[in-house]
């Protein structure tokens, strides 16, 4: 059984088809790719996931358990977290705080006790404080620790919120463009994390990303969108070569000039 | 042993001035939205109460109405929440305040139609007898008023701060979205500051009722504990309650030491110069919102 498993999903909004018919699998300690131009519906499969939007056919499971069946608020529970292509973060807080959100899910104590901050509490505390701190040195965010996310840089909110996410220690993470808006160092940095938290933290990751660069190296598995519809899937040299590939990004010309994209 | 005298009824003014001002900041903290029918909920809660223990109307013993007191506003607060404002929910500030300004009036209506306009006096054990220290008279409504005050204040910052809950409201306050993906049931959690806003008035209500006359009218009071609530710094609980000791204590020493009518403008003089030294209030927790 893989991880995350999208059958025949299709998603309507009006006449428009934002996805048709998507199947794809995502097996345990994969790193998988959604590629395709622009409007193609890979944030809109991220969504999907997210229970943001619901399809008006098809199914989708993770880990054996019909996603579909749950509010947004409870997709966290199953162990999926996310980061967004415009960065969604608690900007008046600071980072620390803003990790410690991401541990949300695993709060147990009940409210009376937190409001007396009984020792349990305080024990449970210092755990996921602890938990948080590990995220922070994987990421290098000790400089920013207790600064308030309005006043931080663009490549630095990026990593906190992966960090926001890494928190949750989500058995899936989905990233909506990692590297978008970075530097090179700076995504050259993000490579080394996605490396990171497949093989140290054994987390799935599934990543919408328009840098082919980053996506052959660190994909195991690509699958590219066009119009909302599967057009390829394979390694990530297989799906740059793969000739209706060539032809939704470059046109058709490029296709008997036996191009490949960049 | 005057200006003693003067300081305690301020103090007990002001502490329902704060209670209204904690409301307005609670609904501001989790939603980022202004209610400003939060002085009409006041004196709704106060009514609630009178209809539940005066004798005139059902008479149930005072102690006993107290919980069945919280658990209809609360409810109320809920349901406003669910039935008007989601409504609006997604949409500008501007329209939640509107919506609350609408409410404010609404409830007015109401509450002169169902228990009239006339003035009346809630039968609180809190509105009799003296106490006594050593040449000081106070009321004991002044006394419970304060000593209510702070216990409610503690426990609401306890709750922010503290409560898997309280931080779950501050984070859908800043971004809805990423609360959501967090696991933070979004809705819900509105519902739910809605119904604490309800019992933050309700508490305010009878504490109000038991120093004095009540009519419909006196949710204008809402308007000095919003000017408390921008001079401690919107946002802030603690600043809520300063800012309304504050307004409290400055009208009765207004009122005694300065020319008459004074103690009308004396509020909103220190209001406006708040705002022109001090934009982010006296307690703000931000300083800065940097853009």
């Amino acid at each position: 059984m893989s991880l995350l498993e999208i059958d025949s999903v299709t998603l309507k909004f009006g006449g428009l088809t934002a996805v048709n018919n998507l199947s794809m699998k995502v097996e345990e300690g994969q790193v998988f790719a959604l590629v395709g131009p622009n409007g193609a519906g890979k944030s809109t499969v991220f969504n999907l996931i997210s229970r943001f939007y619901t399809p008006v056919s098809g199914s989708i499971t993770f880990d054996g358990k019909d996603v579909l069946k749950l509010a947004p608020h409870d997709v966290p529970q199953l162990g999926i977290a996310r980061t967004f292509q415009n960065i969604e973060l608690f900007h008046q807080a600071t980072v620390l705080q803003n990790l410690l959100v991401g541990r949300h899910r695993h709060r147990q104590t009940n409210m009376i006790s937190q409001m007396l901050h009984l020792p349990s509490v305080r024990a449970e505390e210092r755990a996921h404080r602890h938990a948080v701190e590990e995220v922070i040195d994987l990421l290098d965010l000790q400089p920013y620790r207790n600064s308030r996310i309005a006043g931080l840089p663009y490549g630095v909110r990026k990593v906190v919120e992966l960090g926001r996410a890494l928190a949750s220690k989500p058995r899936l993470l989905l990233l909506d463009e990692p590297a978008s808006g970075l530097s090179v160092e700076e995504t050259q940095n993000m490579r080394w994390w996605i490396d990171d938290i497949r093989r140290h933290m054994k987390i799935t990751v599934l990543m919408v990303e328009h840098d082919m660069g980053l996506v052959s190296k660190v994909c195991d598995r690509v699958l590219a969108l066009a119009d909302g519809a599967k057009l390829a899937e394979g390694t990530p040299a297989e799906v740059q070569s793969h000739p209706s590939v060539i032809e939704a990004y470059l046109g058709t010309n490029a296709v008997s000039k036996g191009g490949k994209v960049a | 042993m005057e200006v003693l005298q003067l300081l305690i009824s301020g103090l007990a003014n002001g502490c329902v001035y704060g209670l209204i001002a904690l409301g307005f900041v609670l609904i501001y903290k989790a939603t980022e939205a202004v209610n400003f029918a939060q002085g009409d909920f006041m004196m709704l809660g106060a009514f609630v109460t009178l209809g539940l223990v005066n004798p005139e109307y059902m008479g149930i013993p005072f102690w006993l109405a107290l919980p069945l007191v919280f658990v209809i506003m609360g409810v109320l607060g809920y349901l406003l929440d669910l039935v008007v404002l989601r409504a609006v929910f997604g949409q500008s500030q501007v329209a939640v305040i509107i919506v609350t300004i609408a409410l404010g009036f609404v409830i007015r209506f109401a509450v002169g139609e169902i228990w009239g306009h006339e003035p009346q006096s809630l039968r609180s054990p809190l509105a009799l007898g003296d106490v006594r220290v050593g040449d000081l008279v106070l009321g004991l409504a002044d006394v419970a008023v304060i000593i209510v005050t702070v216990i409610m204040t503690i426990l609401l910052w306890q709750f922010f701060q503290r409560t898997k809950m309280g931080l779950a409201m501050q984070a859908a306050s800043q971004n809805q979205m990423a609360a959501y993906y967090m696991g933070i049931p979004v809705k819900r959690i509105q519902g739910m500051v809605w119904a604490l806003a309800g019992i933050v008035a309700a508490v305010a209500g009878i504490l109000y009722a038991s120093k004095g006359a009540l009519d419909p009218s006196a949710g204008f009071i809402g308007i000095k504990a919003f000017a408390a609530a921008v001079i401690g710094g919107f946002g802030s609980l603690p600043g809520a309650l300063l800012g309304g000791l504050i307004v409290g204590v400055i009208e009765p020493f207004a009122a005694r030491y300065l020319p008459p009518g004074w103690s009308q403008i004396a509020p909103y003089a220190l209001l406006i110069a708040v705002l022109l030294f001090r934009p982010h209030g006296l307690f703000a927790q931000v300083r800065a919102k940097k853009v």
